[in-house]
């Protein structure tokens, strides 16, 4: 029976760790970032779903008159703006922070204070672009803010601003935290932790943060064109001028497109894990999974203007695309059929981690064959801005991304919290989910193909869609209750859940030889890995038998490192009791991010042609950041150095 | 600072430093994924400016003369090519400067011997003359910007001046956070001294400085020299 022991609460009650709010405001611990990630990203997601399930309210019948059309743009605005920056990324942030430094043996990231800076920066960003909408002025200009529509001459409110900056805002974090974990995965790497041995998760988290730094440049060039157009009247989005109507939509799509992959590959990554210890036998095509990973990532920027197909570009820019975005659906296949023989034969073990798992392989496929069917431009010229489109990124990124985020929480609950979900709520969340989200977005592929249009509020009766949408609306209501249980599961489960061991999936990468959830340290001793599945090499050797293994040949440097062969580390202790130094606790990373906001803030009341507002706010965030950064590059990051 | 605090408690290393994977600094493989991220910034602007080049409707242009009505009077080309080539050369001149305050500063506890030794090896003298061609630069862009506004380009007047004030306008605002950054290195060398130990902190200086530098080399190219 479940007891409710006392378990080790998140690196707290121990002698000589931090508890309190101030200990989370200073926090530059990866795991304790990572949790702050996780919750804020499911507020987000919680509040992204509301705007959703009133749109579906308003579309369930014709002619529906719950919100008005221009509160319906920004619905659909902060809907996709909220899902994509504000719950997808940071979902997944939240597994890169927690999960990354355990999986490759290290301590924590290469800068843990940038790491807590990216966090603050997201979640003062997230609020900046989220409040808004409190005063009905949300962005309303698609999550995608298509210029000219986006300029001042056709956009005239605030709204617009709010979204410009407030993204500029997002990138800063990603950006910071890519920084680190490049470093991390390139510099931190356990001795024999060689790049084909890391864990799957951390091998696509390494490509999306590639993405990251070469995508999002590209977005903060085609923000600040908007920005200068907005505030200084320059020409870059001036059709009068002679500017190219289609200069944001290349400019965005080159960002846009590797964003999708940057959206999917953590999920994927996140199944690889999940899919081979739940069937008990080592992930099918190791290498091949590698290789295809970053053949997507490399691929993914070189399809953009399948966005753009009804656009006119002509038929050999037509054609040269949709080669390639048929093209890139190979290497995404190879993982389905990858994923499919890491299951064939192996002993299956249903968790709700698991069924998340499958699903996302049954469900990204349905949207993946979609996804083909936009690669040819004439099918996409009947395809685009309607329904149909709607229905596949949902199947991607609902059926895709969210189920394998789904996948991970169950998955890494019990190491991130030392406490065990519930099985039998994670197994009717799991079912009413699926079933919900089949019922909300497969009618949308028939309304698409007849004719529906994306982004209007409302529609006529009697032009085939009415059944369809009703539908829809059905299926939101039923996701509303579906995640209801879910949070319902998460937080009992985290102060009353059976108390985890430190592996109880028998699962074969690192994570699982510390304690869960693991002391501030991580591990006593840092492991010296000779193989892909450190852990069943100990447990189940002739799991990994035929896996390549290194007995002897480490360089110099690795053995003099004084690494301790692989081995499980049941004892929690001190870092002081062991002697590892360990990072100091600091406020001044989330002051810098509050400069950053304070400053921006100013530039929004210029706008509003409040001069004195803005200017004294662009001049204490600028000084906050100026002090805050100063105090920060001054001061050690631990003790003794 | 260490290499990796993160890997504390594993010793060795050639450098008697903490252990990383690579052997380097963490520090050097993050300024390097910075200027990958910096290079596709620059790419977005120099690509934007291509894509504008000939298309303004109304002047002053950047290697055409302009007579009413496209422009108020007629005016020259409004590009200086003999101006900017100096101000690149002198840009260039801060690169090698920045190459030699690196090596003073690794080589500082080497015995000097002679007065050529002794000017090579003043990490002072070098960090000083970078930060002087580089703020001489930041002179001539300025001096470049007041008299294009003179003759009747801003950044709002065609998409020549948009797209060339915005650019040029990146790549000063770099120059200017570099040339502070070199200050407080100079700062630094005058209250405590900078040694090998800090040669780490000169040598990312030095790349970022390196880097803004070849993407100045690029832009001249494209925009002063090609027409």
């Amino acid at each position: 029976m479940a007891t409710v022991a006392a378990s080790p609460t998140y690196a707290g009650a121990e002698a000589g760790e931090h508890t309190g709010i101030w200990s989370w405001l200073t926090t530059v611990d990866h795991k304790r970032i990572g949790v702050l990630y996780l919750y804020t990203a499911l507020f987000f997601f919680l509040f992204g779903g509301l705007e959703a399930v009133i749109m579906r309210a308003q579309l369930m019948k014709p002619n529906g008159t719950v919100v008005s059309a221009e509160m319906f743009n920004q619905l659909f605005t902060m809907h996709g703006t909220t899902m994509v920056f504000l719950a997808i990324m940071p979902l997944s942030a939240a597994f890169f922070n927690f999960l990354i430094p355990l999986q490759i043996g290290a301590r924590d990231v290469a800068f843990p204070r940038l790491n807590a800076f990216s966090y603050w920066v997201y979640l003062f960003g997230g609020l900046f672009i989220t409040l808004p909408i409190f005063f009905a002025a949300a962005p309303d200009g698609g999550w995608f803010g298509y210029a000219p529509l986006t300029t001042r001459q056709f956009s005239q409110g605030v709204n617009i601003d709010f979204w410009v900056l407030g993204l500029q805002i997002l990138g800063i974090s990603s950006l910071a935290a890519a920084f680190n974990f490049i470093t991390t995965i390139v510099n931190l790497r356990a001795p024999g932790m060689n790049l084909m041995r890391m864990p799957m998760f951390t091998w696509m988290s390494f490509v999306v943060q590639f993405l990251i730094v070469l995508a999002f440049p590209v977005i903060t060039i085609a923000l600040f064109f908007l920005q200068f157009d907005r505030f200084f009247g320059t020409n870059f989005y001036e059709i009068g001028a002679g500017g190219d109507p289609l200069l944001w939509q290349h400019l965005f799509w080159i960002f846009g497109h590797p964003e999708v992959y940057i959206l999917i590959l953590p999920a994927f990554g996140l199944v690889s894990e999940v899919l081979p210890t739940n069937s008990k036998k080592p992930l099918f095509g190791y290498p091949v999974m590698v290789y295809s990973g970053i053949l997507i990532g490399f691929l993914g920027f070189g399809v953009w203007a399948h966005h753009m197909f009804s656009v006119g570009m002509g038929p050999i820019a037509d054609t040269v695309f949709g080669l390639t975005t048929l093209l890139i659906g190979i290497p995404t296949g190879v993982k389905i059929f990858n994923w499919i023989f890491t299951m064939w034969g192996g002993s299956i073990r249903f968790t709700t981690a698991m069924k998340f798992a499958i699903a996302l392989v049954a469900m990204f496929t349905i949207g993946g064959i979609s996804g083909v069917s936009h690669a040819s431009p004439p099918a996409d010229l009947q395809q685009t801005d309607t329904y149909y489109i709607v229905a596949h990124f949902h199947y991607v990124l609902f059926g895709g991304s969210i189920m394998g985020i789904f996948a991970g929480i169950y998955h890494y609950f019990p190491k991130m919290f030392g406490r065990m979900m519930s099985e039998k709520l994670g197994s009717w969340h799991f079912w009413l989910n699926f079933i919900a989200m089949n019922l909300t977005f497969f009618p949308m592929h028939f309304s698409g193909l007849l004719g529906m249009p994306r982004r209007i509020y409302t529609y006529d009766a009697g032009q085939g869609w009415d059944t369809f949408n009703k539908m829809s609306s059905y299926g939101a209501y039923l996701l509303v209750i579906s995640t209801a249980i879910f949070v319902w599961n998460f937080f009992r489960s985290k102060s009353r859940g059976p108390v985890a061991t430190d592996n109880p999936w028998d699962a074969a990468t690192l994570e699982w030889s510390i304690p869960s959830p693991p002391p501030e340290y991580n591990f006593a001793e840092i492991p010296l890995v000779e193989s892909r599945y450190p852990l069943w090499d100990l447990t189940h050797p002739e799991r990994t038998s035929e896996i390549p293994h290194t007995h002897e040949g480490w360089s110099d440097q690795e053995k003099a490192a004084d690494a301790k062969p692989v081995h499980i580390e049941k004892e929690r202790r001190t870092a002081k009791e062991l002697g590892i130094p360990m990072p100091l606790p600091t406020i001044k990373p989330l002051f810098v991010a509050a400069g950053i906001i304070i400053m921006l803030s100013g530039l929004i009341f210029l706008h509003l042609q409040n001069k004195t507002v803005a200017f004294s706010l662009i001049a204490v965030g600028a000084a906050t950041i100026i002090g805050f950064l100063y105090a920060w590059v001054t001061s050690p990051l631990e003790e003794g150095h | 600072m260490s290499a990796s605090p993160a890997l504390d408690h594993i010793e060795a290393g050639p450098h008697g430093h903490h252990y990383t994977t690579t052997g380097l600094d963490s520090r050097k493989i993050a300024i390097w994924a910075f200027i990958g991220s910096e290079c596709m910034l620059f790419a977005s602007l120099i690509s934007t400016y291509l894509i504008y080049k000939g298309r303004s409707v109304v002047g002053p242009f950047p290697h055409e003369s302009c007579s009413p009505p496209l422009c108020a009077v007629p005016l020259r080309p409004i590009l200086n090519i003999p101006v900017t080539s100096a101000s690149t050369f002198v840009l260039l001149m801060s690169s090698l400067a920045m190459v030699l305050a690196l090596a003073a500063v690794e080589n500082r506890n080497l015995p000097k011997l002679t007065t050529g030794d002794r000017i090579l090896g003043s990490s002072k003298l070098w960090l000083w003359a970078t930060c002087i061609l580089g703020a001489t630069f930041l002179g001539f862009q300025s001096y470049e910007f007041t008299s294009f506004v003179h003759e009747g380009l801003s950044i709002r007047t065609n998409l020549f001046g948009s797209s060339f004030f915005t650019l040029t306008g990146f790549h000063g605002a770099h120059v200017t956070a570099g040339v502070i950054w070199l200050g407080t290195l100079l700062a630094i060398d005058y209250k405590r001294g900078l040694g090998p130990a800090d040669a780490i902190n000169v040598d990312i200086a030095a790349l970022y400085w390196h880097f803004v530098d070849v993407v100045w080399i690029a832009i001249f190219t494209l925009v002063y020299l090609i027409r």
